[in-house]
């Protein structure tokens, strides 16, 4: 039944282009994301921990070995789940949208289908399909519905837009070149008998081929993941995109980078995380190098926020910094470090939504300015207190407080971290510091500004039901998690500990 | 029930939500809840049995099993002494804050969230569980500073803010390595193995640490102590206070001096004394000299202001000050010295006097603080009145007793607190104990001058036509004020229900 999550989704996209009213392609477009939420919760409901499910299996390209292979695991399960949620939500911040709507839901949801198809593709091939297929609808909804600053417009903020769409793109095409060429290599070296998951993590690749094909995988997820040094498409990105793409650009899309980082470079070439048996520069292994890189991406992505005028960049880079949390977790190599790392993708995902869509849709298309300095007069706290709140406990969640899903994903990152490199836990805490210090910035001077003597207070537009029903959506997602965090560590961490990742699990795992 | 009890002052806030545009009658089910909250507190006081020692009322549940998180609440006798202390504060704020319009549905919604914030902290056994409500309680705290304080509010709100946080993110860091160490968040269990030296030695096993692990738990402790030390305001990560109790409304004050500033205190009791007790003794020495540093050095600052709120929350410094000692000279290394071993027992006792005491002090007088501002229009400085004793009697006679009360006078509640400590500080610490009694006098110095300058002196005619307390004003404060009496003569009230609560602190520390 999961496989029909990709298959709505398509077949979405074609009613929502074919649809004769702008209405009805809203209509549909929220239909078909509430269906895909609803058989993830549907599956989640008859989900028992250490489920492995095949969704469909069937020869694709039996030359080449290829097969049309869907399964999930808890780990997929968890971002399935993620990726509803974000959908739904951002359908529900997109209501407004005058301009070619059907075009553009019918783009956003080619989006979710490829994104779906990422998270469920058990085979090597079908998934890289799936994530190209993403990346084409990224391009037009930036080029054609993106948001620019006031300011800008007419050719200027159509160049723009065509700017950040196709630093996008050419991040994107170029992590997946990695990608391929990683791809390819493996397939030669295990024989060409088959690119599923299960037959190329049980094939023994010898060391070598591990220890040089890892690195190349990895990095090119990890472009898709905002890794640092690789990260500055994702705040132009973000920022350029409109609100349901920004959403889903940082909710769900961030995340395939970080997934296709943990289930193929990972999974498949466990050894290329192995020391060298040399040092250079002080680093031993693969490892320690995307270990260090996460954690500059911590501090750098939360330091530059600081400084952003514009208010969707400081959500932007606050994203760079959230990211280094989940490659930190990945690289700690142990249990609660992966754990943490995947429930911090959900979180994230969940909670960068919600920012960009109080940023984007309630705070933007009310003023049209992004500029944190021209916000501070306006009272918003007191002009839509709606936001005000909203922002305030997105906030709030963002800063790893307690009883919110982020605090108990960096928590287990953190654990996993004091296991795994003990002295990065306080550049880690400095980066935590930092990412308070932003968030307070920007909520303080976007909602709770001292108004200018003489202004004149304008009356905007009240927060429509949609917003508000998307809001109570995401608010909800991360407070569930956040209070029973077992909902989804019992999809996860059986997940790790099955034969799949047997090569990951060290002596520090635990 | 300690379930229940947290959970009722949640379910009152958001009653007051939903009835916000009732007005008025917002303000008397917040009243309403506040009281019921202090009753059922009052009936675990009732209910507590003083001589067993360890937690009663104990509920557990698994939570989070995998990650050492668990639904653990429990109290002994501190935690009751300071889930009635919150009850009362907070009903306290309540009512100072009945005639002020300026506060609305949506504060007391705040109030009572706080009140759960509280609640919860005072009763969270396991690390998670309570750190959640020590930050929760930090957000209505927050807004009501930000969005209800004085000209200089968006200042004093962010330093509080930040400043806490720093604190916060410290502690939170020591305990993921005390986690990682023990697998254990659960507070009882952490104490069992900080007293019998385990922790050290898990810490030297189970954690990558090239050095020694003495070392490692020294840093630990030290992080986790920062993160009390700001909520305490111990000299010299006190600054955020003078700013913040100034700014805030006086009503707001009135929560955070008294009940909020009892949570560093408590995190001193049940978190650093009990899981890092030789910790603390190799740190005896700054930690005594902070500890003197934060008596004496807030009273001469106090004597210096001109800004009554400004003096009373430097007081307010200064007499937590007198906490941290006592609980730092009760964990000096003694042997199996029976007589010192009795010192202990009385500083200790005096700390959970004090901290009652002071909460309920400092509570009344920023209440007559936010009586004085709103006959003034205001105006709050220490020069701004004089000769109130005539004027306003009724009300310069109650405010004195308070601030005497706050001077330590024999037969008010400031009195035995202060007494037990320092008894207990003198044999124990002499050094430091004798510096200490610098700041009992710059306290009376500077106390005494406010009397002085606002009560006495020539009459400022602009006041003349101030307004004396009204009836039911007099009726609310009266019961507070017969408190002061009360526990100043018979402070056995007190004494008596925590003294198995302070009797495992010492057995556990013989070592």
């Amino acid at each position: 039944m999961l496989a029909w999550t990709i298959y709505v989704s398509f077949i979405g996209a074609l009613a929502a282009r074919l649809s004769p009213t702008k209405g009805l392609a809203r209509v549909v477009a929220l239909l078909t994301a509430v269906v895909g939420l609803g058989i993830g919760l549907v599956t989640l409901n008859h989900w028992q921990p250490g489920d492995f499910l095949t969704v469909a299996q069937v020869p694709w390209i039996p030359q080449l070995g290829i097969e049309y292979h869907l399964a999930a695991d808890g780990i997929s399960l968890t971002l399935v789940l993620l990726t509803g949620i974000a959908a739904t939500a951002g359908i529900l911040f997109s209501w407004n949208i005058e301009k070619r709507t059907q075009e553009f839901f019918a783009f956003y949801l080619v989006l979710i289908g490829g994104v779906y198809g990422v998270f469920l593709s058990f085979d090597l091939f079908l998934l890289f399909m799936f994530y190209e297929i993403a990346i084409i609808p990224k391009y037009f909804l930036i080029a054609i519905w993106g948001s620019v600053p006031r300011g800008a417009s007419g050719d200027a903020a159509g160049s723009q837009r065509e700017y950040a769409a196709m630093k996008l793109a050419l991040y994107s095409f170029a992590g997946s070149a990695l990608v391929l060429a990683g791809m390819v290599a493996a397939w030669v070296a295990s024989g060409g008998h088959s690119m599923s998951f299960d037959a190329l993590a049980a094939f023994p690749f010898s060391a070598h081929v591990q220890m040089g094909l890892f690195p190349l995988v990895f990095v090119g997820f990890a472009v898709l993941a905002g890794m640092w040094p690789f990260h500055t498409w994702a705040p132009t990105g973000h920022a350029a995109a409109p609100t349901a793409a920004s959403m889903l650009l940082a909710g769900v899309v961030l995340k395939l980078g970080a997934y296709g980082c943990l289930r193929v470079a990972m999974m498949l070439f466990p050894a290329g995380l192995d020391p060298w048996g040399f040092h250079l520069l002080g680093f031993g292994s693969w490892r320690d190098v995307f270990a260090v890189l996460a954690l500059i991406g911590i501090v750098y992505g939360a330091s530059v926020a600081l400084v952003q005028r514009d208010f969707k960049f400081v959500i932007g880079y606050s994203s760079v910094s959230h990211m280094g949390f989940v490659l930190l977790g990945l690289m700690t190599l142990t249990q609660i470090g992966l754990d943490g790392a995947v429930l911090q993708m959900f979180s994230h995902g969940v909670i960068a939504g919600l920012l960009f869509a109080v940023v984007g849709r309630m705070v933007y298309d009310r003023t049209y300015t992004r500029d944190l300095n021209e916000l501070g007069p306006m009272r918003l706290a007191h002009a839509i207190p709606f936001a005000a709140v909203t922002f305030t406990l997105a906030a709030m969640a963002s800063i790893g407080l307690p009883g919110f899903s982020g605090f108990i994903a960096e928590f287990q990152v953190l654990l996993g971290t004091w296991r795994a490199f003990a002295w990065m836990i306080v550049v880690a805490g400095i980066g935590i510091l930092i990412g308070i210090a932003f968030t307070w910035r920007a909520l303080t001077k976007a909602f709770f500004g001292e108004p200018t003597p003489g202004a004149v207070e304008h009356a905007l537009p009240p927060i429509t039901f949609p917003e508000k029903l998307g809001a109570l959506l995401l608010l909800a997602s991360t407070l569930v998690v956040g209070l029973y965090p077992r909902i989804l560590t019992d999809l996860i961490l059986p997940s790790l500990n099955s034969q799949l990742f047997e090569g990951l699990r060290r002596g520090a795992w635990r | 029930m300690i379930t229940l009890l947290t959970l009722f002052p949640i379910a009152g806030g958001l009653l007051v939500l939903a009835l916000s545009k009732m007005g008025e009658l917002a303000r008397a089910i917040a009243v309403a809840f506040a009281a019921g909250a202090l009753a059922m507190a009052m009936l675990f006081w009732y209910g507590l049995d003083p001589a067993s020692p360890g937690m009663q009322f104990e509920e557990h549940h698994a939570w989070a099993p995998s990650l050492g998180i668990a639904y653990h609440v429990g109290v002994d006798g501190l935690g009751v002494l300071m889930l009635v202390l919150s009850a009362l504060v907070v009903l306290m704020s309540l009512a100072a804050s009945w005639k002020n319009d300026k506060l609305g549905p949506v504060y007391f919604a705040l109030v009572l969230f706080l009140e759960a914030g509280l609640f919860g902290t005072f009763t969270a056994l396991n690390f998670i569980h309570w750190f959640i409500f020590w930050e929760l309680s930090l957000i209505p705290a927050f807004f009501m500073v930000r969005i209800w304080g004085g000209q200089g509010r968006a200042k004093a709100a962010a330093l509080f803010f930040l400043y806490t946080m720093v604190g916060s993110v410290a502690l939170m860091l020591a305990f993921l390595a005390i986690f990682q160490a023990t697998g254990q968040f659960d507070f009882v269990q952490l104490a069992q193995l900080g007293q019998s030296g385990g922790l050290t030695t898990a810490i030297g096993q189970n954690l990558r640490w090239r050095g020694s692990p003495e070392h490692l738990a020294m840093l630990l402790f030290w992080a986790a102590f920062l993160g009390f030390a700001v909520k305490t305001a111990v000299v010299p990560f006190h600054t955020w206070l003078p700013a913040t109790y100034a700014e805030a409304s006086s009503e707001t004050t009135m929560l955070l001096t008294g009940a909020m500033s009892k949570m560093g205190v408590y995190g001193f009791l049940r978190v650093l004394l009990p899981i890092f007790p030789r910790q603390m003794q190799h740190a005896m020495k700054p930690l005594l000299w902070m500890a003197v540093a934060t008596i004496v050095l807030p009273a001469f600052a106090a004597w210096a202001q001109k800004d009554l709120k400004k003096t009373f929350a430097y007081s307010s410094i200064n007499h937590l000050g007198y906490c941290v000692l006592g609980v730092c000279v009760a964990a000096q290394y003694t042997g199996a010295d029976a007589g010192l071993a009795s010192e202990k027992a009385a500083a200790l006792t005096g700390v959970l006097l004090q901290m009652f005491s002071h909460g309920l002090t400092a509570a009344c007088l920023f209440w007559f603080i936010a009586l004085l501002e709103r006959r003034s229009g205001g105006l709050r400085g220490i020069e701004d009145f004089g000769g109130l004793r005539k004027i306003v009697p009724v009300f310069s006679g109650l405010m004195g007793i308070a601030i005497f009360a706050s001077l330590g006078l024999p037969g008010l509640n400031g009195f035995p607190a202060e007494f037990l400590i320092f008894k207990g500080a003198f044999p124990l610490a002499p050094w430091p104990s004798s510096v200490s009694v610098l700041g009992l006098l710059m306290t009376a110095v500077f106390l005494l001058t406010v009397i002085q300058k606002v009560f006495s002196g020539p009459i400022n005619a602009k006041w003349a036509a101030m307004p004396d307390l009204s009836i039911t004003e007099r009726l609310a404060l009266a019961p507070v004020i017969a408190l002061m009496f009360v526990l100043g003569l018979y402070p056995q009230l007190i004494t008596g229900m925590v003294h198995g609560t302070v009797m495992q602190w010492i057995v556990g520390m013989r070592f």
